[in-house]
């Protein structure tokens, strides 16, 4: 069932220009973006070549590439997400889905499963990118790996959040701007942070994200987006039933 | 009497208020297998929120529903799979096309893959969407998207079929089509239609429900609505009138009333003599009959008279 509504979500995406847009800006930014790490890497490549323990073309290209996507992407992510189901609000489709033999649950998976299932596809996309490294010269899987794990997890929180903001309201551009407004604030709380052991850092899904890029992959890094993310969801088929109550 | 097995969907004093308004207020409903419903009343009568409950859209503040003995507030995920439901705005994605859209309607409801394909091609031909499977829904006029709409209520052969103003924004050969439709559909299935037009129950519902303010005002068979109307009124008009005063004296219609010029009107009861009274008058005297034809009770008038009672009751009440 969860597969139906996922399927069903990743097509109405594609029935849009907007995620055509996304995919081609996305794409030819990160390219953009590669290419400019690939370039820098190689002038400094002379003077670190001095030091004891020189950073790898991996943690500089690959590295600076997905930390450039997990800002990016929040853009993506509230384009895409904002929708999801203020639309099928405003123009009462919902209530096909709620006379439908479905729990909440399974909508709000099914929907978060759809967006997610799109923004695989530039995160493929990067990931081919970084493994052409391999192309011209020894590149660090492991980290490739690490980065794109932490990438993906960091996109299934910034999903989750997206689709409970909608879920609030009938208005795709309200339900935009707080998820834009809310994502904004979570980045600034890592960005500005003084002290790196903070507790607003710690909030802060960025924070963990960088450190699960950088190679750190422990449980507590993962469980808090992995946390994060079910609350969000639990909280949006908490918001369907709700809707149900009220009217 | 019918099996208690074949009420296919009932509800018991169900109640819902927003605020401090009741939106509906102890409502009472069983539909019996391959049984038309009509839900009439005027617009914000609680006929919309009825069916939201109905279907599971809405809780209820208190009250049960059931549907073929399943209640629907303690497992909806099974009672819902026996409904099908069309709202007032049909939920349609725009963007897919018909054969997209029935299909995962169909996938929604848990059709098997095998029937899925049948189901569809079924479900168009009984709709008439046959040729407009690989149209865009976004580009289907106001009439064929309400036949998408129906056609997804009634895809997974529900038990019982809930239609909120099936007909309404259609032209009136559509209209007549999805009455056709209609009519057929209670063949296997129970319906319940709601509607402020009055003819559309006459003509496809064997039962009414008259609802205003959130509650049930009147019901019956359709029979039954016909003959709580027969108090009938007949317009009586003559080339040489006499004066009220004559008429009323020589005919005995003491509660007659001149409309206009020549024209008078006259209360007569289905099983009165008075038709013939005032034709043994009118030759008597010569005032040269020109018409007598009874003037029958519409449904508007019963409905207007029973919601405008209501209202009258619920002002004296306060």
């Amino acid at each position: 069932m969860i597969r139906t509504l996922a399927w069903k979500e990743f097509r109405t995406l594609f029935a849009q220009p907007l995620a055509w847009v996304i995919l081609a800006v996305v794409q030819f930014v990160m390219a953009m973006v590669f290419f400019w790490y690939l370039s820098q890497y190689f002038e400094i490549l002379p003077r670190i070549q001095q030091l004891a323990n020189p950073p790898g073309v991996t943690e500089v290209v690959v590295g600076g590439s997905f930390y450039f996507a997990a800002i990016l992407l929040q853009v993506a992510v509230v384009l895409l997400s904002m929708r999801l189901f203020s639309d099928e609000y405003r123009n009462r489709t919902i209530a096909l889905l709620l006379s439908a033999p479905i729990s909440s649950t399974e909508i709000a998976l099914g929907k978060f499963c759809g967006l997610m299932l799109f923004l695989l596809i530039p995160v493929a996309l990067l990931t081919i990118m970084s493994a052409s490294l391999a192309l011209g010269g020894v590149v660090d899987w492991g980290l490739i790996g690490a980065n794109l794990l932490a990438l993906v997890l960091l996109l299934t929180a910034y999903s989750a959040l997206g689709l409970l903001i909608s879920s609030l309201t009938a208005h795709p551009l309200l339900a935009g701007f707080g998820t834009f407004m809310a994502l904004v604030f979570l980045m600034l709380l890592n960005i500005l942070a003084t002290d790196p052991n903070a507790t607003s850092n710690y909030l802060s899904p960025l924070n963990h994200f960088e450190t699960i890029a950088k190679g750190l992959i422990d449980t507590a890094n993962l469980s808090f987006l992995v946390i994060v993310t079910t609350t969000l969801l639990v909280l949006t088929s908490k918001i369907l039933d709700r809707r149900r109550m009220q009217g | 009497m019918p099996q208690p097995t074949d009420i296919t969907l009932s509800a018991h004093r169900l109640t819902r208020r927003y605020g401090t308004g009741l939106a509906v207020a102890e409502l009472d409903l069983a539909l019996q297998r391959g049984e038309v419903l009509g839900l009439l009343g005027p617009n914000g009568a609680g006929k919309s929120t009825t069916m939201q409950m109905l279907t599971g859209n809405l809780a209820p503040s208190s009250g049960s529903i059931a549907v073929c003995g399943i209640d629907l507030l303690e497992q909806p995920l099974l009672a819902k799979a026996k409904i099908g439901y069309l709202p007032e705005t049909p939920p349609l994605y725009r963007e897919m096309t018909v054969d997209e859209f029935l299909t995962f309607c169909g996938r929604l409801h848990r059709l098997p893959s095998i029937e899925l394909g049948s189901a569809v091609q079924e479900v168009k031909a009984r709709c008439g969407l046959a040729d407009m499977g690989r149209r865009l829904i976004a580009h289907l006029s106001k009439g064929y998207q309400q036949r998408v709409g129906i056609a997804q209520a009634i895809l997974h052969k529900p038990d019982v079929v809930i239609l909120d103003e099936p007909t309404v924004g259609l032209d009136p050969n559509q209209i007549r089509e999805i009455r056709t439709l209609i009519r057929e559909l209670s063949a296997n299935h129970s319906v319940i239609l709601s509607t402020h037009i009055l003819p559309e129950v006459e003509a496809v519902c064997d039962r009414v429900h008259i609802m205003h303010q959130g509650k049930i005002v009147f019901s019956d068979s359709i029979e039954g609505l016909r003959r709580s109307q027969q108090t009938e009124t007949l317009l009586v008009g003559f080339s040489r009138p006499p004066t009220l005063a004559e008429f009323q004296n020589l005919t005995g219609a003491s509660d007659a009333q001149i409309l206009e010029k020549g024209l008078f009107k006259v209360h007569c009861t289905a099983d009165s003599t008075r038709a013939e009274t005032i034709t043994q008058a009118a030759t008597a005297h010569a005032w040269g009959l020109t018409q007598l034809s009874p003037e029958r009770t519409s449904l508007e008038d019963v409905f207007a008279g029973l919601t405008r009672t209501e209202e009258k009751n619920s002002q004296a009440s306060v």
